[in-house]
């Protein structure tokens, strides 16, 4: 008889969580979202239409500042991206209990992110229309791409990245996908039932899924690692003062995981107002990303100082110019407001226990969000500016097209997550079934 | 290629030649503000010393047509490469526009075509038969006027000369092939006063400067 009440409270549990996920959101403030952030990505890619059709040089990149907003942007993005994979795999692995409600939120931002930051690299071609000509297959004078080049690294790392990354999604996607379909009706049924592979629940099909996603687990979290070194490697390769540096592999990753948090934290902070899910997405939770924020911070912090105090002490010529514009000069604005906004904020915020709460941890995450978009401009306009022969040296601006494809691309994120939250269930239901499994 | 800077008196006849043989886009006040000017060859100045007694010295820049070049492994689609001969070639049809070799070159002699040629009204008239034409979203540097050396090859000439040595008044610049030892420049790039710009990167240009003696 007991058990029998404990298994009614579980299952009322579960169809209370299932319903608060499966409600349509907010209603007409839902559309309005949808209308505004769609209106912003279709101008964006009028903008980049207008791009393709008159010439990559309507946007602001010159000699010798040959890359500028779109790589920023790349690398931004994909930094976002270690959000999902690297956080929840590393909670999956070490079993952290308090990561049921956060898992499937950052999956999804890292699916997300890497189609955004995966589209940078074409925007920014002189010859998009060409782009195939990156992907390793022999064209017809049987003439491999270069396998040299850090960009086909880069482009094999990517995709391996996102394949992974949309598979780990899917695997604890799929049970609740069943769940869905056993309560809808007619064609939505069946194609859930259809993208839940016919999930059924038996014993044997936990047990492969248990297997699948811990391997996936392992899997990814050594891809993530290597695509963000890989990124980092598209400048260390290069001679390019300042660029040339053997702390570029680690200093990526850790900043790419610096900002993958912050991104976490913004978006669970909006799913928890908008959707009212404040009963499972706890203090708690943003407690314990404040506090891997706040340890990522004193990383990042630490890889920053390392690079330039070295680079300062040394003074080297072509180095130093970078450096001493980026400090004293005109990029100083930037490179302050960095150490503001991702050492400062942080740092007092989530350092002072008193002061660590939801909305810290959120005012947190903005800041660095910012900070780390400021990072990689100073990082590629910074440098670029300042070729080794002084005569070459030169000044970049963006202009309204990369600052439109740029606003599209946040616009485009939240388009994402606004479709996503719709159709999928955003929180693992399954994973509070804690019988047996999970 | 052998430049003697004692010899240079920074008139810039080669930069003109240059953009006659080469095809080169119209570089306009405009297009020197944002950057975008194209020079395959550009005379660098330095100064040495207080105003009023200030020495200039001139230093012509151009594709170093390097061994190790850093812009060749770098370019995903082989559209910069090493040609048997030893220049640093550009394929223009086969790049699709990354601008990483403009990146990686540390002489910042790599430029970019950012929208589709176009000259003002009779100028078009005047373009060179030789040279190709080259389209919007592809990198672009001086070739040494491959089109010269081909040239020579096919009419049996000897001593073909790049359009900035043959304009040069000063004589500065001697062009030939640096494997023949007996040839004029290799017999100079021997020379004690030979150097090489950023040679400690290990670039091993092929363009040898004679530093001033004066």
């Amino acid at each position: 008889v007991t058990s029998g009440v404990f298994e009614k409270a579980r299952e009322d549990r579960l169809e209370g969580l299932f319903h608060l996920l499966s409600r349509p959101v907010a209603g007409r403030a839902y559309f309005a979202a949808v209308a505004v952030c769609g209106a912003v990505v279709l101008w964006a890619v009028l903008a980049w239409a207008y791009q393709i059709r008159t010439g990559i040089g309507v946007a602001g990149i010159q000699r010798p500042v040959f890359w500028a907003f779109y790589i920023v942007n790349f690398v931004f993005w994909i930094g976002i991206s270690h959000a999902g994979t690297l956080i929840s795999a590393i909670l999956r692995l070490t079993g952290a209990g308090w990561r049921k409600p956060v898992t499937r939120a950052a999956e999804a931002i890292t699916v997300f992110a890497l189609m955004i930051g995966g589209l940078f690299p074409l925007i920014h071609l002189g010859r998009v229309w060409l782009f195939y000509w990156l992907i390793p297959y022999p064209n017809e004078r049987l003439l491999w791409p270069n396998f040299r080049s850090p960009l086909l690294w880069d482009l094999t790392a990517i995709f391996t990245y996102v394949s992974g990354s949309v598979v780990y999604l899917y695997l604890p996607l799929i049970p609740d996908l069943a769940a869905v379909a056993d309560h809808s009706r007619g064609l939505k049924r069946r194609i859930y039932r259809a993208l839940s592979l016919n999930w059924t629940g038996s014993d044997r099909e936990w047990h492969a899924l248990e297997r699948a996603m811990k391997l996936m687990a392992g899997v990814i979290l050594a891809v993530a690692v290597s695509v963000h070194t890989v990124v980092s490697w598209d400048f260390a390769m290069a001679l390019t003062p300042t660029w040339h540096s053997t702390i570029f592999g680690p200093y990526f990753v850790a900043g790419a995981i610096f900002s993958g948090i912050a991104a976490l934290v913004l978006v669970l902070g909006a799913l928890r107002r908008f959707m009212r899910l404040e009963a499972y997405l706890r203090p708690l939770h943003f407690d314990q990303l404040g506090k891997l924020l706040l340890l990522m911070c004193l990383v990042w912090s630490y890889f920053t100082a390392a690079e330039h105090l070295t680079v300062w002490y040394g003074k080297q010529p072509a180095e130093y110019a970078v450096l001493e514009a980026r400090i004293y000069g005109r990029f100083a604005p930037y490179f302050w407001a960095m150490v503001g906004l991702n050492l400062g904020v942080p740092f007092v915020l989530l350092g002072i226990r008193r002061l660590r709460n939801i909305q810290t941890v959120m005012v947190s995450g903005a800041a660095v969000l910012i900070g780390m978009w400021l990072e990689r401009y100073l990082i590629v306009v910074n440098t670029l500016s300042y070729p080794r022969l002084a005569s070459a040296w030169g000044r970049y601006a963006p202009t309204w097209v990369e600052i439109s494809i740029t606003a599209g691309t946040f616009a485009a994120m939240a388009l994402a997550y606004l479709v996503f939250v719709k159709l999928f269930p955003i929180i693992a239901i399954w994973e509070y079934e804690d019988v047996g499994h999970g | 290629m052998v430049i003697d800077l004692d010899r240079c008196t920074g008139c810039s006849a080669c930069v003109a030649a240059c953009h006659a043989e080469n095809n080169l886009p119209l570089s306009t006040p405009e297009s020197a503000a944002n950057g975008r000017a194209v020079h395959w060859i550009r005379v660098d100045r330095y100064y040495e010393g207080e105003f009023p007694d200030v020495k200039v010295k001139y230093m012509p820049v151009l594709c170093q047509h390097c061994d190790d070049a850093p812009c060749e492994p770098v370019c995903p689609v082989y559209a910069t490469y090493q040609t048997a001969d030893g220049l640093n070639a550009q394929v223009y049809n086969r790049c699709v526009g990354t601008r990483y070799c403009g990146n990686n070159c540390p002489y910042s002699v790599r430029f970019f075509n950012f929208f589709e040629p176009a000259w003002p009204e009779t100028l078009e008239l005047q373009l060179n038969p030789d040279v190709s034409v080259r389209p919007g979203g592809v990198m672009e540097k001086c070739t040494f006027c491959v089109q010269r050396i081909k040239r020579a090859k096919l009419d049996g000439e000897q001593n073909p000369q790049p359009a900035c040595v043959q304009s040069c008044p000063a004589e500065a610049m001697v062009f030939g092939d640096l494997n023949d030892k007996e040839s004029k420049v290799a017999r100079m790039a021997e020379s004690g006063r030979a150097t090489r710009l950023l040679e400690d990167l290990g670039t091993k240009p092929k363009v040898y400067y004679l530093s001033r003696a004066t």
